[in-house]
C-alpha cells in the first residue's frame, strides 16, 4: 500500500480525532482549567494504575461485543438501534439463570451454570433482534423504530422484574436484583471487576467476525444485501432470511454483553443495565467506519475516556459531562466528515454490487 | 496491510500528543488549577468525599447534600471535599461505588460521605476494603443496632438520616388547612420502607389538622398516593409525573404534595391557578422549591445536612467517631436556622390567614409533644393495628412501616 491510499484509508479519522482533541482543549482553557492536569487525570482513570487498567479493559468488553455484533449488521445495511434492549435482555436471561436455577441450586458448579446463563443470554438477545427484523419484514415497520420500541420494552421489563417478582427480600429499593451466588458470576481476576473470560470470548467473536465477513458466503450476501438490496435480491440473495439472521447475530452478541454486564461488572440485575453502552457501539463501529481493527480500538478509547472520566471529575471538579463532551465532538465531526458512502451502499453505481458479486 | 492501519493509529494519537504537549508547554501553569495536594497553611488537610445519586444542582436531594458539604468546608478550617455527581448506572454506566471510593481514597479522602439508598450494599464492600476511611452512609439502616439489618455494616460505617417525618407532617396539615374538597394527593416516587414512611406521615399530619383545626371528620378526607416509580421522571419508565398531577387535580383533588425529587406538582399546580383553579401544592426537598410558583405554595419541608455533617467530621478528625446511627430532629425553636436544624419547613406565600395560624399551633404542639404524627391509634391499611391507643410509636416501628395506613388510598407494595 503506498503513502496515498494509506492516507486515503485514515482520512477522515485524523481530522476527526484532531478536531475532538482541539475542541476539548479550547473548552478546558475557556472554564480555566489546566488542560495539562485534566488529560493526565484522564490517563490516570484510565491506564494510571492496575486497577484503572483493568476497569478500563472490563468496560470495554461490553462495547467490543456490542460494536462486533453491529458491524454485521451495518455490513447488511440495517440500522440495529435496538442493540441496547438486546443487551438488557440479555442481562435479564443471564440473571433468570442466576436467580432461579443456580440460586435453587447451589450444588451445579460454574462451568456448568456459566455456560448455560451465556446461552440463555444470547439466545434472549437474538429473539430480541429477531422481532425487530420481523417487525421489518413482514410489518415493515423501519428497524430504526421497531429497535427503539423493542429498547423500551426490555427497559421497563427490567424495571418490572427488579420492582416485583425478583425484588429482594428486603423489600424493592428499585435498584436491582439480590447479587447472584458466587458460582452463578463470570471469575474475575481479583481485585477487578473484569473478566479475562469475556474479553476472550468478545475477541473470539471478533475473529469469527472479520472471518465470515472475509471469507465466507454468508459474508458475501451480507455484503451484497448492504450494497445493494435490489441487486442482490436480482443476484438471488434472499433478503429476507439474511436480514434476519445478521440480526440474530447481533442480537446474541448484544445478549452476551449484556450478561458480562450482570456478571462481571455488576453482580446483579441492576436498573439500566446498558446505560447507552448499545448507542456507543452504534457510533464506535460508525467512526470506525466498520473496520474490524479500528473498531477494536475505538472501543478501548471511549472505554478509557469514559473510565478516566471519573478521576477526571474527583481530581479537577470538573463537570462529569467531559467525557460526554468529547464524545458529542465526535459525533458532530463524523456527521460533517465521516464517509457516509460505505454504509449506505443503495446510492452507489450497479457495477460496484456486480464487482461484490464476482469477488 | 492491517499492520499498518494500527500504526496509524497510533501514528495519528501520537501526533495529537505531541501537539496538545507543545499548547500546554505554552500556556503558563494556571494557579489553583487542579491542585490536589496544597494545603492552606498551617494544619494537616483534611480531605473528604460526596458520591451524588443526581447533579449537585438539582435543587433537591443532592444539592442538599452538596450544600452540606460545602456547609463542612466553611466551618472547619483546612477542610476539602471532592464531589462525585451522577453516580447512576443511567447516567454513567462506567462508574461504581467502588471504583468512586477507590478514587477517592488515592485522593487523600478519609471520609466518604455516601447519599442514596442505592448505594447501600456497595458501601457495605467498599468499607471493608477500605477499613482506615470512615464511610458515612445517609438514609441507610446498615449501622443502626436496632435496625432490620444490625450487624451488616463494617465498624467504620455510620448512618445519618433527618426526621422528615415531622416536617412531611406540617406539610399534610398545610394541605389539610387549605382544601376546599377535602381530597388531598401525594406524589410518590417508588415504594419502600423510606417512602411508605413518609407518605404515611403527610397523611396523619393533615388527618390530625382535618380533624382538630378543620373540626371535620376523617372519613371525609380522600388522600390519595400514587408513585411514579423512582425520584424523578425517567421518559418511558416511570409515569410522567407533569401528567399524574394533572390527572389528581382533574379527578377532584386541590392540593397536591410532592414526594419526589424534582419540581413538577408545583410547576402544573402554578399553571392550573394561572387558568383560574384553586389549587395549591407542597413541594420538597429544596429551600428555595417555592420560587417556581409562589402564589400556590403552602411551604417546603427541607433537609439541612451541614450541622450532622460538621459533627461527624469533626469527630473523624479527632478520632472519637464510634459507628452510629443518628437519625436528627428539627430545632423546634427555629425551623430554617441552617446551623441547627437537621430538617427544616419554610411557610410558603399562599399559607395565609388562619391556615397559617393553624400550622404554626400544630408545630408549637409538635414541639412539645402535644401532638406526634405516630401517636396511636394507628392502623394498617389492611385493617390490622400498628401502634396501640395512646402509644408512640418506636423508631423501628416508623422506619419500617410495612404499608400505608389506613384511610390512604394507593397501593402499599
Amino acid at each position: 500500500m503506498n503513502t496515498r491510499t494509506f492516507l486515503q484509508k485514515i482520512w477522515p479519522s485524523v481530522p476527526i480525532l484532531l478536531a475532538a482533541l482541539v475542541i476539548t482543549l479550547l473548552l478546558l482553557i475557556v472554564s480555566d482549567n489546566s488542560p495539562l492536569v485534566t488529560y493526565e487525570a484522564l490517563w490516570t482513570g484510565s491506564f494510571g494504575s492496575a486497577d484503572r487498567t483493568l476497569s478500563t479493559l472490563a468496560f470495554w468488553v461490553p462495547l467490543l461485543l456490542c460494536s462486533t455484533g453491529l458491524l454485521v449488521t451495518f455490513t447488511a445495511g440495517l440500522w440495529n438501534i435496538g442493540v441496547e434492549g438486546q443487551m438488557v435482555m440479555g442481562a435479564i436471561g443471564a440473571s433468570w439463570i442466576a436467580l432461579r436455577l443456580s440460586a435453587a441450586n447451589p450444588a451445579i458448579p460454574g462451568w456448568i451454570i456459566i455456560p448455560v446463563e451465556l446461552l440463555t443470554a444470547m439466545g434472549l438477545g437474538a429473539l430480541w433482534a429477531a422481532l425487530a427484523a420481523v417487525l421489518k419484514i413482514r410489518g415493515g415497520v423501519h428497524e430504526i423504530f421497531g429497535g427503539v420500541a423493542l429498547n423500551s420494552l426490555a427497559i421497563i421489563f427490567t424495571n418490572y422484574l427488579i420492582s416485583g417478582p425478583w425484588q429482594p427480600p428486603e423489600g424493592g429499593s428499585f435498584r436491582g436484583t439480590q447479587p447472584f451466588p458466587q458460582q452463578a458470576l463470570l471469575p474475575l481476576l481479583d481485585p477487578s471487576r473484569f473478566s479475562p473470560l469475556s474479553l476472550g470470548l468478545a475477541l473470539l467473536a471478533l475473529l469469527a467476525v472479520v472471518l465470515t465477513l472475509r471469507g465466507t458466503h454468508w459474508g458475501l450476501r451480507l455484503k451484497a444485501l448492504g450494497k445493494n438490496l435490489r441487486g442482490a435480491f436480482i443476484l438471488g440473495v434472499s433478503s429476507e432470511r439474511e436480514a434476519i439472521l445478521a440480526m440474530m447475530f447481533c442480537g446474541a452478541l448484544a445478549g452476551l454483553a449484556g450478561s458480562v454486564r450482570v456478571l462481571s461488572w455488576f453482580d446483579s440485575l441492576r436498573q439500566s443495565i446498558s446505560g447507552g453502552i448499545g448507542f456507543l457501539a452504534i457510533l464506535i463501529v460508525l467512526l470506525a467506519g466498520m473496520r474490524p481493527l479500528w473498531s477494536l480500538f475505538i472501543a478501548l478509547v471511549f472505554s478509557a475516556l469514559l473510565n478516566g472520566g471519573t478521576i477526571v471529575q474527583l481530581r479537577t471538579q470538573l463537570h462529569s459531562s467531559l467525557s460526554g463532551i468529547i464524545q458529542g465532538t465526535l459525533v458532530l465531526f463524523v456527521l460533517l466528515f465521516g464517509d457516509f458512502d460505505r454504509l449506505f451502499g443503495p446510492n452507489q453505481p450497479q457495477s460496484e454490487v456486480m464487482e461484490v458479486a464476482d469477488e | 496491510m492491517k499492520g499498518r492501519r494500527i500504526f496509524g493509529l497510533f501514528l495519528v494519537l501520537m501526533v495529537a500528543g505531541l501537539a496538545l504537549a507543545a499548547c500546554q508547554s505554552a500556556t503558563p501553569p494556571e494557579e489553583g488549577s487542579g491542585d490536589t495536594t496544597g494545603d492552606s497553611g498551617g494544619g494537616e488537610e483534611f480531605v473528604f468525599g460526596m458520591i451524588l445519586v443526581g447533579p449537585k444542582n438539582d435543587r433537591g436531594w443532592s444539592q442538599a447534600h452538596f450544600e452540606g458539604g460545602q456547609y463542612v468546608e466553611a466551618n472547619i478550617p483546612n477542610s476539602r471535599m471532592i464531589v462525585f455527581e451522577k453516580l447512576n448506572p443511567a447516567d454513567q454506566p462506567e462508574a461504581t461505588v467502588e471504583g468512586v471510593v477507590d478514587d477517592m481514597v488515592s485522593q487523600g479522602a478519609t471520609m466518604i460521605i455516601l447519599t442514596s439508598d442505592e448505594f447501600e450494599e456497595d458501601t457495605v464492600g467498599a468499607a471493608e476494603k477500605h477499613p482506615d476511611v470512615t464511610f458515612i452512609m445517609a438514609s441507610g439502616d446498615d449501622a443502626w443496632a436496632d435496625g432490620q439489618n444490625a450487624g451488616v455494616a463494617p465498624a467504620n460505617v455510620g448512618n445519618v438520616m433527618g426526621r422528615m417525618e415531622y416536617m412531611k407532617a406540617l406539610a399534610g396539615c398545610a394541605a389539610a388547612l387549605k382544601s376546599e374538597t377535602g381530597s388531598i394527593a401525594y406524589l410518590g416516587p417508588l415504594i419502600n420502607f423510606e417512602t411508605r414512611r413518609l407518605a404515611s406521615s403527610v397523611y396523619q399530619g393533615a388527618k390530625y389538622c382535618w380533624e382538630n383545626y378543620r373540626g371535620n371528620d376523617a372519613a371525609d378526607l380522600t388522600f390519595t398516593v400514587t408513585w411514579i416509580g423512582f425520584w424523578f421522571n425517567i421518559p418511558g419508565v416511570t409515569l410522567d409525573p407533569t401528567e399524574v398531577t394533572n390527572q389528581f387535580f382533574d379527578s377532584g383533588a386541590d392540593v397536591v404534595i410532592s414526594g419526589i425529587d424534582t419540581s413538577e406538582a408545583i410547576v402544573v399546580t402554578g399553571q392550573r391557578a394561572a387558568a383560574g383553579e384553586s389549587v395549591w401544592a407542597v413541594p420538597y426537598d429544596y429551600e428555595g422549591a417555592c420560587d417556581e410558583a409562589p402564589d400556590v405554595c403552602l411551604g417546603v419541608p427541607f433537609f439541612n445536612w451541614g450541622p450532622a455533617y460538621v459533627g461527624i467530621t469533626n469527630q473523624v478528625i479527632d478520632g472519637s467517631w464510634k459507628q452510629s446511627f443518628d437519625w436528627n430532629g428539627p430545632n423546634w425553636a427555629n425551623l430554617t436556622d441552617k446551623d441547627t436544624t437537621a430538617v427544616g419547613w419554610v411557610d410558603g406565600p399562599a399559607l395565609t390567614g388562619d391556615a397559617h395560624d393553624n400550622l404554626h399551633d400544630y408545630m408549637d404542639k409538635l414541639a412539645s409533644g402535644d401532638a406526634n404524627p405516630w401517636r396511636g391509634p394507628i392502623n394498617l391499611q389492611d385493617g390490622s393495628e400498628y401502634v396501640a391507643d395512646g402509644q408512640d410509636a418506636t423508631d423501628p416501628q416508623i422506619w419500617y412501616v410495612p404499608q400505608l395506613l389506613e384511610g390512604m388510598t394507593g397501593p402499599s407494595q
